[in-house]
């Protein structure tokens, strides 16, 4: 199914080697826990920050060699999230379950996570969210296409839960905002 | 097909990026560029609403090759729909697809002298290519006209090849900029030359 998030992945984008990713990923979190004097909450918060700085660029290489389209239903933007965006990105294809009745509202369950390898929390770090950047990424890279979500992370392979599980939730659409010209 | 100029607008229609690819065209003042930049955002939205009020869509889009089937202008939406979902499949299945959606908005101008293209993207960004004028748009008037009408799309599809290209050296050599501010002008040698390479 995901042959697109796959093509993209082989032909068009550069990839560095995981455990260069892995380890400099790690060092990141790891240099904001001491800057932050292990203040977990916060080292959340920067992560977050630094993920949507990164969605709100990424986006446009994401369409750029993808051409995908306006989706027209949270269930559309699932999809292309899970089996194209991670594929393309990080070489992953996580899962979408949970949907909320309205269908705003789904979680994403990532069975292998590239920023987690070798990763071991310290006890004290309960409020850590470890791969938080990644719901800034998505938060922002939706963003730029006109849609207001929260991310959140629910579970986390590494606090023993059994799944890494992240919840996405669309508050608006900012209607405002879409450009002209389109459909 | 040569191409004079690529200008990029963001969002608000403000002239972010400017290069005078091949010699040909003249310098207009710094002011008028920015006027120019700011008058094409302004047509191409205010065109985005015209249309007549039996509206059907061309049957070859810029952004999409389907033909897209349309029983009548009451299922005009449904069909949209329709369309677009089957392109997000084709993205979900591998197959590419042009990541312009300037649908109803000015897509091309055509004169005697230079043609404008504009390639809008999903988050708003809008790219411009001036270009030579379409080589036989002269002897219209002697020549079949169906021929130009294939060298009409020919240069169509030029500039389409041209702007998907463009957009992808902007997400890599322009995002990935750590000292570019989005909505800032662009000030990158690197994109410069890249831009410069594909454009030849």
């Amino acid at each position: 199914m995901s042959r697109s998030g796959e093509e993209v992945w082989k032909n068009s984008t550069e990839k560095i080697n995981s455990e260069l990713f892995t380890l400099t990923y790690g060092s990141v979190v790891a240099q904001l826990c001491s800057d932050y004097n292990n203040n977990y909450n916060l080292v959340n918060k920067q992560l977050d920050s630094m993920g949507y700085n990164i969605g709100i660029r990424l986006i446009e290489e994401f369409l750029a060699k993808t051409g995908a389209a306006r989706c027209h239903t949270m269930k559309e933007t699932a999809e292309i999230i899970l089996k194209v965006g991670f594929k393309m990105f990080l070489n992953i294809t996580p899962q979408v379950d949970n949907w909320s009745l309205d269908n705003r509202q789904f979680s994403l369950i990532l069975n292998e996570n590239p920023l987690a390898d070798f990763v071991e929390l310290p006890s004290d770090a309960k409020d850590l969210w470890y791969s938080q950047i990644l719901c800034g990424v998505l938060r922002g890279a939706l963003h730029m296409v006109q849609l207001d979500v929260s991310v959140w992370f629910v579970k986390d392979v590494l606090k023993g839960d059994d799944i890494t599980e992240l919840k996405l939730k669309l508050n608006k659409i900012l209607k405002d905002e879409v450009p002209a010209g389109e459909d | 097909m040569k191409v004079y100029a690529i200008y990029i607008l963001n969002k608000a229609g403000g002239l972010i990026y400017q290069n005078d690819i091949n010699p040909g065209l003249n310098k207009l003042s710094a002011n008028d560029y920015l006027v120019l930049a700011g008058t094409i955002h302004g047509v191409h939205a205010i065109a985005s609403k015209l249309k007549p009020t039996e509206f059907e869509p061309s049957s070859k889009p810029f952004g999409g090759e389907k033909e897209i089937p349309i029983e009548s202008s009451a299922t005009f939406s449904s069909s949209i729909s329709v369309r677009d979902s089957t392109i997000n499949n084709d993205v979900v299945n591998g197959r590419w697809n042009n990541p312009n959606t300037n649908n109803t908005g000015l897509r091309s101008i055509e004169t005697d002298l230079f043609n404008v293209y504009v390639f809008q993207s999903l988050t708003g960004i809008k790219f411009i290519l001036i270009t030579s004028p379409n080589p036989i748009v002269h002897n219209v008037a002697s020549l079949n006209l169906k021929i130009n009408k294939g060298e009409l799309n020919r240069q169509f599809d030029l500039a389409k090849e041209i702007f998907h290209n463009i957009y992808v050296t902007y997400s890599d050599y322009v995002m990935k900029d750590p000292f570019y501010s989005l909505e800032m002008p662009i000030k990158n040698n690197l994109f410069d030359s890249k831009i410069r390479e594909l454009a030849k």
